[in-house]
């Protein structure tokens, strides 16, 4: 007690503060090393997440409340209103689908022809991202499904127009993300209409992707989908990723200035939905446990 | 531990823990870039008045929690908060009697450290930021101190009271 006693009264200086000190910046130096170095600390960070998590969902709590509010309040007028708007689109988007299955049969048909591996499906899991925003200068968001869902590092993000990102951290109950708009995020992509492979970079703005290494002769043009070539290896191709605004073509510089729209309203998803494709590494584990509950 | 000393303990605990939430509460993206630093604010005042329970080692902790809530590389802000209360405990006695003034201008000093620190190690593993937008925290956490002193003093009188 002699300590609490003193606090506010004693002059003297604290013991050892110099060492200690020392001690602690020696060891975060060696954590920001490891981790930035080598990404050995995964796990490290999972069991702190943990302890932060309670903190991330209070600081949640009063928008999902207010969400419920404003959703529980909604006038009946309203709903039935959306409930006929959303069986317009659903007879919309049925129709669509017979016409994909259709397709996707005639595919794997010409598929078995040519002796080609089938594409397997990919299975699709809607997350909901926690309304914390971390830092301005990444895009970065946290989602509320981790590791126990078999989220695993890498995974593509898409929501309902295009690609959103991927993630770069699990832990066992939340994920981080990164979004495509943030300026250290690259992504290999094609143009849908003549395959063009390039790469489109994010700027830190939510509503702009560069193209930064296509030639001044590339078949590119304003209005051009863009969609996951599949080659990085995280994200499953043909996923739309941004629409081409305007090509710039620079006489006396070696590449075009091309810029797109992300597809997906970056800034306004409170949604999104994570891919496993059938080569991931949690698909594997995935199959293994349905085998053992049957 | 008596239980005036373990209540004393939880009332700073709450404090930081406010300030954690504040720091990770959603704004609009104006907004963004003019957040408050509110956990080294907190820490900074507890550091000043009670230097012996509230030193480098828990500063060092928050720093880790951070670090996990934001994303950012693991320790960059361990590290910086670390400094910060090093310093503060090392001029406690000095920065208790400053007029509010100085202790603002102290405080905006330290604040710009802070930033410092965590743009030094942000360049040092290559994640690009734009440098202005880093004086934006300095800025409203000077102008907010004021408020978050009296605020914490209010907390500090109560449980000293309590004792």
């Amino acid at each position: 007690m002699v300590h609490s006693r003193a606090d506010n009264s004693n002059p003297a200086r604290i013991p050892a503060l110099g060492i200690r000190v020392l001690v602690l910046l020696a060891i975060s130096i060696l954590l920001m090393v490891l981790d930035h170095r080598q990404g050995h600390l995964g796990k490290v960070r999972a069991v702190i997440g943990v302890a932060v998590y309670p903190i991330q969902i209070v600081v949640d709590a009063p928008f999902r409340l207010w969400e419920w509010i404003s959703e529980s309040t909604t006038a009946r007028n309203d709903l039935q209103l959306e409930v006929s708007r959303l069986n317009a689109e659903r007879l919309l988007t049925n129709a669509r689908l017979q016409r994909l299955t259709a397709l996707e049969a005639e595919n794997a048909r010409l598929r078995d022809l040519l002796e080609a591996r089938s594409r397997v499906r990919d299975e699709i899991r809607v997350a909901e991202i926690m309304a914390v925003d971390a830092n301005p200068y990444r895009h970065n968001i946290v989602i509320d499904i981790g590791k126990r869902d078999n989220v695993y590092d890498g995974q593509a993000l898409v929501d309902a127009n295009g690609v959103v990102g991927q993630v770069i951290e699990t832990g066992l109950t939340t994920s981080q993300a990164i979004l495509i708009s943030d300026p250290s995020h690259a992504l290999p992509i094609e143009v849908n209409r003549n395959g063009l492979r390039t790469i489109a970079k994010g700027t830190g703005k939510f509503d702009r992707l560069d193209l930064p290494f296509l030639p001044n002769n590339a078949d590119i043009q304003p209005g051009d989908l863009l969609v996951t070539s599949g080659l990085g290896g995280a994200f499953p191709p043909g996923y739309p990723v941004a629409v081409v605004t305007t090509v710039n073509r620079i006489p006396q510089e070696p590449f075009a200035d091309v810029i797109a729209v992300p597809s997906a309203a970056l800034d306004q998803i409170r949604e999104v939905m994570l891919i496993w494709t059938a080569t991931s590494p949690a698909a594997a584990a995935d199959a293994n446990r349905e085998d053992s509950t049957e | 531990m008596t239980g005036g000393g373990r209540s004393r303990r939880l009332s700073v605990i709450v404090s930081i823990i406010v300030a954690f939430m504040l720091t990770l509460v959603p704004m609009p993206d104006w907004a963004l870039s003019f957040r408050p630093d509110w956990v080294v604010l907190t820490l900074i005042y507890w550091a000043m008045m009670l230097p012996r329970t509230w030193s480098v080692g828990s500063a060092w902790i928050v720093g880790l929690l951070l670090d996990v809530a934001q994303g950012t590389i693991f320790g960059q802000h361990a590290l910086a908060l670390c400094l910060i209360v090093f310093i503060t405990v090392r001029f406690h006695l000095l920065m208790r009697v400053f007029p509010v003034l100085q202790l603002t201008a102290t405080v905006f000093a330290l604040l710009a450290l802070y930033q410092f620190i965590l743009f030094w190690i942000n360049g040092i593993a290559d994640v690009s930021a734009p440098p202005v937008s880093y004086w934006g925290p300095v800025i409203s956490g000077t102008i907010i101190w004021p408020v978050v002193s009296m605020l914490l003093s209010g907390v500090r009188m109560r449980i000293q009271l309590g004792r």
